[in-house]
């Protein structure tokens, strides 16, 4: 077994704000080996998001990466490095990938400045190597004519470029891994149908981990091997993506996956998690998601669920690890009979 | 807007309700600042309300001519006496209910005027607007000062409350193209979309759905506008074409102290003093209000 | 389709917005949002709209209900002229057509309180008053699924799910035939979006309502919808019933659209229909057929550059809009005419279809 690429280890990120403490991310540990693509999916306010800015150190404050966090890539810890060595680290060998490309790009600049940019900082090359490199990258993420897109400004470019340009910047250096931060979030289904494929595509000529993080159940079974689950701040599920859609363990994955509808299936009405997240400032005590859960029990408010094995590599935050027979006899969930279900 | 928003179980029926409105002035009063500056304005406040009680002298009585003129601080006359042999804290207690009064009265016209004109250009729209606007433009290229000035040297003695509503013609540009820009905004907001989907008339809308929404501007514009005009009156009266005399303002007693200013000193020093924390306090407040309305937004 | 009578019907729609350049605004040319639309509504349907930005899925339904006002076409509702009504006739309207939003945050005032936003369709309308409009709000929040207490709280206060409740619930308030759900739960997350689709639909049995649903997602259309019309560039190029579109889709734009959705499922199969370049912008369409320089279709040639297909029956019940699909009434001779090589031949891929 190689050692992986990038180690997260207990990753912490609070955010001090006026109201109280938000523990946005809240105790976060996987692992990316090299040319894997692991995907990481939540609903708003899980703390996906926040995870990946952590991983580049882009947190501002009020937010906090907290001490005993330990982010492990290329044998540096990258929570305790200097500015300038995580500089060094940014768009070099970690990249990123935003979901609104046009928030990405400076306006003023031509888009081949910009990628060529990037070259110019990490690797010193002069302004002609560099802009022919970038021109190299834009062909190869499939922007027709590179040559004069070039030499174009941000706003000229239709969403779906604007989100080739960013790939193109994100590639440019072959970093070992890129976070793609729902990348296709903001674009219609037939160009996302083209960046996904982009991406696959280019992970493959090039060898890079991507590290996916969407919503978008039907994204993560598309381009993603490996899957972690994330609610309130931490890893509630992780497992294979076979194993994960076949066979989901914790009711919220489950939840999740029965409340899409699918094209082809014929559902009355579909499946529905009642109730809303929790605040960040307030996470409750026991297992967090025990209100809104049709099998919870005086366990799940008692001890927080740690991070059952179930299975090979599939883990599980959840009881029923260990009382596996709760499965079969569901219970209306707790904000229900409190009355406030609707989100 | 694809994407989710990104907010949290926020209405749970335990906790109590709060408005737009207790929402900015919780965080308004929040900065130390703000809550120093509330409180200064309140004792200003108050002393200009409850002068008559509290003056110690009428602010136009001349007792003894001759043995009170000119006289320096004491402790019978704290602020000293004028050429005129009045006490001089009173007529600054009264100044302030007259200054105050005075910029309040003009930035209510200012206001009136200035949302009004926005808020018509900004709802009509097309050439009502372009036309509007060019107008404005002509009216922002006169300096207000220059303005007053001629005017009021065309109309000397002037009462009062011509006084008031020359200050408050000159006073409402600015605001006017605040609150047009506002509303321009605000037309093609889905709610206002939704007002009409339901059948809502344009006065309705305007009334119950534009103008709720351009409080905080307002209230921003109008907190720097009384200090604004407090200044002006000020500039107006020590050149003598603001408020009459024997009537009570801070700049009418600067410029009574004016031609002795190295020696009567306290002529100048406690009116301006009063008036510096008078603005000071209100700009305060104007731009924290600004900075909480924008926070929000 | 049934004899009775459409609730809406809608005829060759247009919506244009003009392009204005210089400094005295002269009109250079004109974006064709809505671009020669025709569809029925039946009572009771639910009829899905979809399409990708740009294709005036949006503003069409603003202008069936004339908030936006339409350039030319004609839209019936219960048989009446929508488009030729007076101020107070219109106004009577808005009872009965009305409209959900897309964004939970902008379609609220924030300075109103709920009570107050919901209420406010029965005061124009002289519903009810005082108590009575008390007790009404309180009624419609517990039929959205919301606590009565909260009539007297902000929108702030609330969720991005239950803001598009408090939306569905104003809607409701003045007793409307016919809803126009505009994206109503693009914004919202997965699960809460489940929340919302059930109590729309929960809404439609208890009311008999109508509606017209808007959404670029197409799982969620399919789910909901009773037939579904495939907008692209202003126009209507493929109608169905729901099952048709799915199993069958006719017009190749509608096949790539349907192999691009990613499916939840890791075993599903990945080849899919990959579309060249982006959308073209709606101010400057291609000729003939709007699709065509995107087409994978195999009979694609010059006669579809210069021929604008008709939205034609190719199945009973089943419209497309593509020359080259037969049954059409576009004869070869006319394709031929036009530069066309390949004659018409039925192309269904494999890929496109989710059975």
């Amino acid at each position: 077994m190689t050692a992986p690429l990038l180690s997260i280890h207990d990753l912490r990120t609070w955010f001090y704000t006026e109201s109280g403490v938000a523990r946005a991310v809240d105790g976060v540990s996987f692992d990316i080996g090299a040319g894997e693509t692991v995907g990481i999916v939540g609903e708003s306010g899980c703390g996906k998001s926040v995870t990946a800015l952590s991983i580049l150190r882009l947190i501002q404050p009020p937010g906090r990466i907290e001490t005993g966090s330990r982010i492990e890539f290329e044998g540096r810890d990258i929570v305790t490095l200097g500015d300038e060595e995580i500089r060094d680290i940014r768009g070099n060998r970690i990249s990123m990938i935003f979901q609104e490309p046009m928030s990405a790009l400076n306006p003023v600049f031509m888009v081949g400045d910009q990628v060529a940019e990037v070259a110019r900082v990490h690797a010193g090359m002069s302004k002609r190597e560099a802009w022919g490199r970038a021109v190299e990258m834009l062909a190869l993420t499939g922007i027709p004519d590179a040559e004069t897109r070039a030499r174009q400004y941000p706003h000229q470019l239709s969403g779906g470029m604007r989100q080739r340009v960013l790939i193109a910047m994100a590639l440019m250096m072959k970093p070992a891994l890129v976070i793609a931060d729902e990348p296709t979030t903001a674009l219609d289904v037939t160009i996302q149908a083209q960046i996904l494929d982009l991406l696959v595509d280019l992970q493959r000529k090039i060898g890079t981990s991507i590290l996916m993080i969407t919503h978008d159940l039907g994204v993560i079974a598309e381009t993603t091997s490996r899957v972690i689950v994330m609610y309130a701040g931490e890893v509630v599920e992780h497992a294979d993506v076979d194993e994960l859609f076949a066979k989901p363990n914790h009711p919220y994955t489950e939840g999740l996956m029965h409340s899409m509808p699918h094209i082809g299936h014929d559902q009355e009405r579909l499946n529905v998690i009642p109730g809303t997240v929790p605040s960040p400032t307030d996470w409750p005590h026991g297992c967090r998601f025990r209100d809104r859960c049709p099998y919870s029990w005086e366990l799940c408010e008692r001890e927080h669920p740690p991070l059952y094995e179930v299975g090979g590599a599939h883990v599980s935050r959840c009881h029923l690890a260990i009382e596996p027979e709760r499965r079969n006899h569901p219970h209306p969930p707790l904000v229900v009979q409190k009355g406030v279900a609707a989100a | 807007m694809p994407g989710q928003t990104q907010d949290f179980a926020l209405a749970n029926p335990a906790r109590p309700r709060e408005s737009p409105l207790a929402l900015s002035v919780r965080r308004l009063l929040r900065g130390r600042s703000s809550r120093v500056a509330l409180i200064v304005l309140g004792i200003i406040v108050l002393v200009g309300l409850l002068a008559p009680f509290i003056a110690p002298y009428d602010p136009s009585a001349q007792p003894d001519i001759v043995a009170l003129k000119d006289l320096a601080p004491s402790l019978a006359h704290p602020f000293g006496t004028d050429p005129y042999s009045r006490d001089v804290l009173s007529r600054v207690i009264y100044g302030a209910r007259l200054s105050l009064l005075i910029g309040v009265l003009a930035t209510i016209v200012s206001l009136t005027l200035g949302v009004a004109y926005g808020a018509i250009a900004g709802y009509a729209g097309g050439w009502v607007d372009a036309v509007m606007m060019r107008l404005l433009d002509a009216f922002l290229s006169i300096p207000r000062l220059l303005l007053l000035i001629g005017v009021l040297v065309a109309w000397p003695r002037l009462s009062i409350g011509a006084l008031v509503l020359f200050l408050g013609f000159t006073g409402w540009f600015g605001l006017s193209r605040i609150v047009r820009g506002q509303v321009l905004a605000l037309k093609h907001a889905e709610f206002v979309m939704a007002a009409r989907a339901l059948g809502a008339s344009r006065r309705r809308i305007l009334l119950r759905h534009l103008l709720p929404n351009l409080v905080s501007p307002i209230v921003v514009a109008a907190t720097l506008g009384v200090a604004h005009v407090i200044v002006l009156e000020a500039g107006l009266s020590y050149l003598g074409i603001g408020v009459p005399q024997p009537q009570a303002s801070w700049g009418n007693i600067i410029q009574d102290g004016a031609d002795q200013v190295a020696t009567l000193w306290w002529m100048s020093l406690f009116p301006g003093l009063f008036m510096v924390l008078t603005v000071m306090t209100l700009n305060i407040l104007g731009e924290a209000l600004r900075d909480a309305y924008e926070r929000r937004s | 389709m049934n004899d009775a009578q459409p609730l809406l019907s809608v005829r060759n729609l247009r919506k244009e917005f003009p392009i204005r350049k210089g400094v005295f605004a002269r009109q250079v040319g004109a974006v064709k949002a809505v671009n020669d639309v025709s569809f029925d509504v039946a009572r009771g349907e639910t009829l899905g709209v979809v399409g990708e930005s740009g294709c005036g899925k949006t503003t069409t339904g603003r202008t069936i209900l004339r908030l936006i006002e339409p350039t030319s076409g004609e839209v019936r509702f219960e048989g009446r002229d929508v488009r030729s009504m007076g101020t107070s006739e219109l106004r009577a309207l808005r009872r009965e057509m009305q409209i959900i939003f897309q964004d939970p945050v902008s379609s609220l005032n924030p300075r109103m309180t709920v009570g107050a936003i919901i209420r406010e369709g029965l005061t124009i309308h002289e519903l009810a008053e005082g108590a009575a409009a008390v007790a009404r709000v309180r009624q419609l929040l517990e039929e959205v699924g919301l606590r009565a207490e909260y009539s007297n709280r902000y929108p702030h206060e609330f969720s991005g799910g239950q803001r598009q409740r408090i939306g569905i619930a104003r809607a409701l308030s003045v007793e409307p035939k016919f809803i126009v759900c505009d994206e109503p739960v693009s914004a919202l997350d997965v699960s809460v979006q489940a929340q919302v689709i059930n109590l729309l639909g929960d809404l439609q049995r208890e009311h008999d309502l109508t509606y017209m649903f808007i959404a670029h997602d197409l799982s969620v259309v399919e789910h909901i919808a009773d037939r579904v019309a495939v907008m692209y560039l202003g126009k209507v190029v493929e109608l169905a019933t729901s099952d048709d579109l799915y199993r069958e889709p006719l017009m190749p734009y509608t096949q790539a659209l349907l192999s691009a959705v990613p499916v939840a499922d890791p075993h599903a199969r990945k080849e899919r229909i990959l579309l060249q370049g982006d959308v073209p912008s709606p101010a400057n369409p291609p000729s003939g057929c709007v699709f065509h320089p995107r087409c994978h279709h195999p009979a694609k040639d010059a006669a579809c550059a210069k021929i604008v297909p008709p939205l034609e029956e190719k199945a009973p019940g089943h419209f497309a809009a593509c020359i080259k699909q037969p049954p059409t009434k576009v004869s070869w001779e006319e394709q031929k005419q036009a530069g066309g090589v390949h004659p018409p031949e039925r192309y269904l891929p494999l890929a496109a279809v989710h059975a």
